[in-house]
């Protein structure tokens, strides 16, 4: 770098004063209203499963797997990232977020064909959070089996 | 033959003569600021095709072959076409340009690549090497969504410094002669890769300032020009972002060019009305801006002499998950326009 | 009345959490794969401690929709697993309490990507 350019902590400094901050006070908010209307809704569909009669355990299985299909028509529909765009994490977070991260590389390498396209990439963005999720299951369950032998 | 002046500063002795330029768009394009400017649209993106990598091929295949008939010219008449893309393998350009079956030589600068295709495409012509030469390049949205970041129906979080991805294409063809008013180019400036230590992806006008602002220092002290000899500076796709930080660059050595300075990213899109973040970028961005605003208004007289530094963040997906900081590039084209026979230079 | 005040506390609890998250990308350099991530782990840590459980009484889907919920709903299984079948159970657990909403997005998802096409931008 030439004699005039800033030293890069420096240009760090410049970067950041220049690029301005995220909308906390308007995306948290957002995040708050929109993951909570998912988990009411969830609720909801909850508390109907209930009345109909299945166990809890059932109950909530179904609560996911309606919510994971809901998710899955709305982002097929292409509304799915214009409601992430206001909402944040507030669609991230919940588990249509997580039906969110495996649809849409589904629909995307489609192109590349169904099974090294669309086969493949399933799990593209949602991989880490099921191997994550297994893993630290395992580790848990281990000591859990450890300490009640 | 051009001469060298400093480092890589080249003095064109024949300047090389534009003589034709065509741009193709797609949707959001066609509705910002620029979009009557366009040879072609495509509202849906696609342009008939079933991918968008096909779509991507196929928009730089049509913006080449208009500018082609524009200037009169037939495909076998090209002696060398410069062309790239932000694809791997440069998919828009190699599998795009085939039908022509013009000597190809590819090449790769990101968002940088309008500016080093026309430099070389200058070189070849100036130097005899090409009576006709054509550059060109091309960038898609949703192609380079699905290569650099996510799925496009994915619900990714843009922070505010994120620039949006041009669709578009620019083509412009070079030729040894020209009848007059034409533009010439005069003067071309190949930049150093600068990388000021920026790791976020997202932030690339801040990755790409530092080039633009050391290529235009350098090429002012080389050609022996200062800000005040050009009509207009225009840069692609710093943002907003970027623009701010190439200010204070270049305040650091007195240069000001705020009053003649101008962004193509900033030109391309409407950002009040238009959801881009900071502003536009892509190899199409610039081009697209340069064949719809700047070589269109200097041939209706509007502007003199203009200088096009086309940056370009030089950026691996592969790279960024390892950590490794974005090296940024910067390349400078200066366009003269010569009203009536022989100027001097 | 029960109804929707099952509602109201699920809304409250899981947006609380959805707010969490928000504040961490925008006040965090972590990103959004790494906080998804850390959610599901700390629900594994948290379900498995039994703090989590609480949180499922009172808020129903407001604690079990987030993805900490995933990974409660994970540790529970491994833990019943562990009971019933002993060291196979650690291996078998998570998977199977994860089951119904891991093939649903697997099923939807493959039948989505027949269906739709994603739209350009």
């Amino acid at each position: 770098m030439e004699k005039h350019m800033p030293k890069p902590d420096e240009y760090a400094r410049m970067v950041k004063a220049a690029s301005g901050r995220s909308k906390g006070w308007k995306n948290i908010p957002l995040a708050f209203l929109v993951g909570g209307a998912v988990c009411a809704a969830g609720e909801g569909l909850r508390q109907l499963y209930l009345s109909a009669g299945l166990s809890p355990d059932w109950a909530g299985a179904m609560v996911s797997v309606s919510l994971i299909a809901a998710s899955a028509l709305l982002t097929g529909l292409g509304v799915y990232d214009d409601i992430a765009k206001a909402g944040g994490a507030g669609a991230l977070v919940p588990i249509t977020g997580f039906a969110n991260a495996v649809v849409s590389p589904a629909l995307e390498f489609r192109p590349e064909g169904m099974v090294l396209g669309t086969g493949s990439r399933l799990f593209a963005i949602a991989g880490p959070v099921i191997a994550y999720g297994l893993a630290a299951s395992w580790i848990y369950g281990f000591i859990f089996w450890l300490l009640n032998r | 033959m051009a001469k060298l002046l400093g480092r890589s500063t080249y003095i064109f002795d024949r300047p090389p003569v534009i003589r034709s330029f065509a741009a193709a768009g797609g949707g959001k394009e066609g509705e910002g600021p620029l979009g009557e400017r366009f040879d072609l649209l495509s509202p849906d993106n696609l342009y008939g095709a079933d991918s968008w990598e096909q779509a991507e091929m196929k928009m730089q295949r049509l913006a080449l072959k208009t500018a082609l008939n524009k200037g009169g010219l037939r495909k076998g008449d090209l002696n060398i076409l410069f062309a790239g893309d932000l694809l791997n393998q440069c998919t828009g350009s190699s599998y795009g340009l085939r039908p022509f079956m013009a000597p190809y030589l590819g090449v790769y600068g990101a968002c940088s690549t309008m500016a080093e295709t026309l430099l070389l495409a200058s070189v070849f012509v100036d130097g005899g090497l090409a009576k006709a030469a054509g550059a060109s390049t091309s960038s898609h949205f949703c192609s380079a969504e699905r290569q650099y970041r996510y799925p496009l129906e994915y619900g990714s979080l843009r922070p505010p410094t994120a620039q949006w991805t041009a669709t578009a294409a620019g083509a412009v063809i070079l030729t040894a002669e020209g009848d007059c008013p034409r533009i010439e180019v005069r003067h071309a400036c190949a930049g150093i890769i600068e990388d000021p230590g920026v790791k976020d992806a997202n932030n690339m006008g801040a990755a790409m300032a530092p080039a633009a602002a050391c290529l235009l220092r350098r090429y002012f002290r080389e050609s022996a020009t200062a800000p005040q000899d050009y009509s207009r500076i225009f840069t692609g796709d710093l943002g907003t972002v970027g623009s701010a930080l190439l200010y204070q660059l270049l305040a650091r050595d007195r240069l000001d060019i705020s009053g003649m300075h101008d962004d193509c990213g900033l030109l391309l899109f409407d950002r009040a009305r238009q959801d881009v973040h900071a502003g536009g970028s892509g190899a199409g961005c610039s081009a697209a801006v340069l064949c719809c605003h700047i070589l269109p208004e200097m041939l209706a007289g509007r502007y003199e002499d203009v200088l096009f530094i086309a940056t370009g963040a030089l950026l691996s997906p592969t790279m960024v998950q390892q950590g490794e900081s974005i090296p940024g590039i910067a390349h400078l084209v200066h366009f003269h326009l010569a009203r009536s026979g022989k100027e001097g230079a | 009345m029960a109804f929707f005040q099952a509602l109201i506390k699920a809304f409250l609890v899981g947006g609380a959490l959805c707010a969490v998250g928000q504040a961490l990308i925008d006040y965090t350099k972590l990103t959004p794969a790494r906080i998804l991530v850390s959610y599901v782990v700390a629900g594994v840590a948290l379900g498995g401690s039994g703090v989590y459980q609480p949180l499922l009484d009172f808020a129903g889907a407001g604690a079990s929709v987030p993805l900490t919920g995933f990974g409660a709903l994970l540790a529970r299984g491994v833990r019943q697993a562990v009971a019933e079948h002993g060291l196979t159970g650690v291996f078998s657990g998570g998977l199977t309490a994860a089951a119904a909403g891991v093939t649903a997005a697997v099923v939807f998802g493959l039948i989505a990507a027949v269906v739709f096409k994603p739209k350009s931008k």
